[in-house]
Formats: C-alpha cells, sequence, structure tokens
C-alpha cells in the first residue's frame, strides 16, 4: 500500500517538476525544479529495487551536472525577458509535436505485447542473497569492464574539451613565469657605467 | 505491486515533456540542455524499470552508461554555450549562423 502511494507520489512530483522546468520564467527556477525531478526519479528507482543507479543519479546530476548549470547560468549575463519572446510563436508546433509523439507513446505501450519472454536467456539474472551494488559492481568489473574504461575515456575527453574550450589566455596581466626568472642572469638585469662628473645616466 | 506499465508511462510522459521542452525555448539554449537532460532521464527510468522487470542486471549497468554520457553532454555542452556567449553577448540561438552551415 504504501509502495502504490509512494510511487504515486514520485511519478506525480517528477512529472510536475518536468512541466516546471520547461515552463518556467528564470532558468534558475528551471534548474531547481530538474534538481526536484531528479530526486524524485532517484525515488521511482528506488521503489523497484535499483539502488545504486538511484544514489548514483542523485550524485551525478544533482551533485554535478545540476551545480554545472546553475554555475553557468548565473556566471553569464543574460537578459531572459528577451529569450522568452517567441514562446508564444512556438507554442503551437510544440504541442502539435509533443501531442503526436505522444499518441505514438501511447499506441505502443497500449499495443506492446511482452509475448513469451525466455527468462532463461536473461544475460545478469539477479540473484536474491547479494545486495544490488555487489552485483552490479561483479558485472561492471568483469564482463563490462572494456565499457567501463569506454566511459572513463568519454569522461576524459568530455573533460579535456570544456578545459579546451573555455581556457582563454589573457592579454595584459602581470603572472608569474618561473622559468624566466631562473633563466634571468645578473649580467641580463644589471649593467656597469661609469658617467662622468655632472652627467646623469640613460637608462 | 506496481507493474511496468506504470514506469513506461512515466516516462513516456517525461519523455513528452523534454521534447516539447525543445521546441518552446527554442531560443534559450540552457533550457534546451535541460530538456535534454530530461529526456535522457526518461530513458534510464525506462531501462531501470525494464531491467527490474525482467530481473536482469544489464539494463541498470547500461543505465550508468547513459549516465555518464549525460554528464560528459552536459559539460561540453555549456562549455560551448560560454564560448558563444563570449563572442556574441548573448546565448540566442535560433540565429546562430555564424558557419554558414
Amino acid at each position: 500500500m504504501i509502495l502504490i502511494a509512494a510511487f504515486y507520489l514520485f511519478a506525480t512530483l517528477v512529472i510536475a517538476s518536468a512541466v516546471m522546468v520547461i515552463f518556467a520564467r528564470n532558468p534558475v527556477h528551471s534548474v531547481m525544479w530538474l534538481i526536484l525531478a531528479f530526486f524524485n526519479a532517484a525515488g521511482l528507482m528506488l521503489l523497484v529495487g535499483a539502488e545504486f543507479i538511484a544514489m548514483l543519479l542523485v550524485i551525478v546530476y544533482v551533485g554535478a551536472v545540476a551545480v554545472l548549470f546553475l554555475f553557468v547560468v548565473m556566471m553569464l549575463d543574460i537578459d531572459f525577458a528577451e529569450l522568452r519572446a517567441g514562446f508564444v510563436r512556438y507554442m503551437p508546433l510544440g504541442a502539435l509535436v509533443a501531442v503526436i509523439l505522444a499518441a505514438e507513446l501511447i499506441f505502443a505501450l497500449g499495443a506492446w505485447s511482452a509475448g513469451k519472454i525466455d527468462l532463461a536467456a536473461r544475460a545478469a539474472p539477479v540473484v536474491t542473497d547479494k545486495s544490488n551494488i555487489q552485483q552490479i559492481g561483479e558485472l561492471l568489473y568483469t564482463r563490462y569492464i572494456f565499457l567501463f574504461e569506454a566511459a572513463g575515456i568519454v569522461l576524459l575527453v568530455a573533460m579535456i574539451g570544456a578545459i579546451v574550450l573555455t581556457h582563454r589566455q589573457r592579454g595584459g596581466v602581470r603572472i608569474q613565469n618561473i622559468s624566466e626568472q631562473n633563466k634571468r642572469r645578473p649580467e641580463d638585469a644589471t649593467r656597469m657605467v661609469d658617467p662622468g662628473v655632472g652627467q646623469g645616466v640613460e637608462l | 505491486m506496481i507493474s511496468i506499465g506504470h514506469y513506461l508511462a512515466v516516462s513516456a510522459v517525461l519523455f513528452t515533456l523534454g521534447v516539447l521542452g525543445i521546441f518552446i525555448n527554442r531560443k534559450n539554449i540552457i533550457v534546451i540542455l535541460m530538456a535534454i537532460e530530461l529526456i535522457l532521464l526518461a530513458v534510464n527510468i525506462n531501462l531501470v524499470a525494464f531491467s527490474a522487470a525482467l530481473g536482469d542486471l544489464v539494463g541498470q549497468v547500461f543505465s550508468m552508461f547513459v549516465l555518464t554520457v549525460a554528464a560528459g553532454e552536459a559539460a561540453i555542452g555549456l562549455a560551448i554555450l560560454v564560448i558563444y556567449f563570449r563572442g556574441r553577448g548573448t546565448i540566442a540561438v535560433d540565429d546562430a549562423n555564424r558557419m554558414k552551415g
């Protein structure tokens, strides 16, 4: 009973906050609603026993992606009122596409029949005497180790790409250059002059 | 017990909302990126729901890879957004035609 109540609570909240994400006037509010949507989606996944994915969703999405969004939204000086100008104009086309897509999904769900599922052909059946995270770990570090490392490479490339794209050399700032300092010899920096009486030194 | 149909319905609604968000916020690329995150979240819910219904863990493992790609996509997308803003002073992407592609 409480399971069903929790499901409907999480499902309602995730859909309501998704609506608020796309309709909120202020993108900062959109990010906040996005965080709420991620939390509730994590709750939905918790209900079916996918504890590890649920916690990962909270850590990665809420802890990293949403904070990144928040950071960028607040860092850039953007006139959001101007960006909403075409909202009403795009609404009919968007609503049409959304209705068509929803209708197709509903048709597909209605016509969907699992048929005879050969449960013996499952790639990695769930066993009951181990925790979810232990089973995922055993699968991830043995059979899917190459996929796991490929995912690491994807993240590495994304990190390097983001740094290369946004890094810039500012002109006109004085920064310490250690190698220039160490290369400097006394004869480069000083000069012996012997000015005559009453004459200054040309620097 | 909650059937897989419930989960598929939630994720279908979430997916549709993500697509709608891309269409109605066509100028604001930040909200477009958030809508893409919603779409990927719907996909993840689908994967986990099928994984739980069939008792097969591969769905959850694959959901992790979707999560990885979503995080990378957000990082690269926001980096491109930052340099776009630096060059043009706005993030209105409906007239992004500098490359004449």
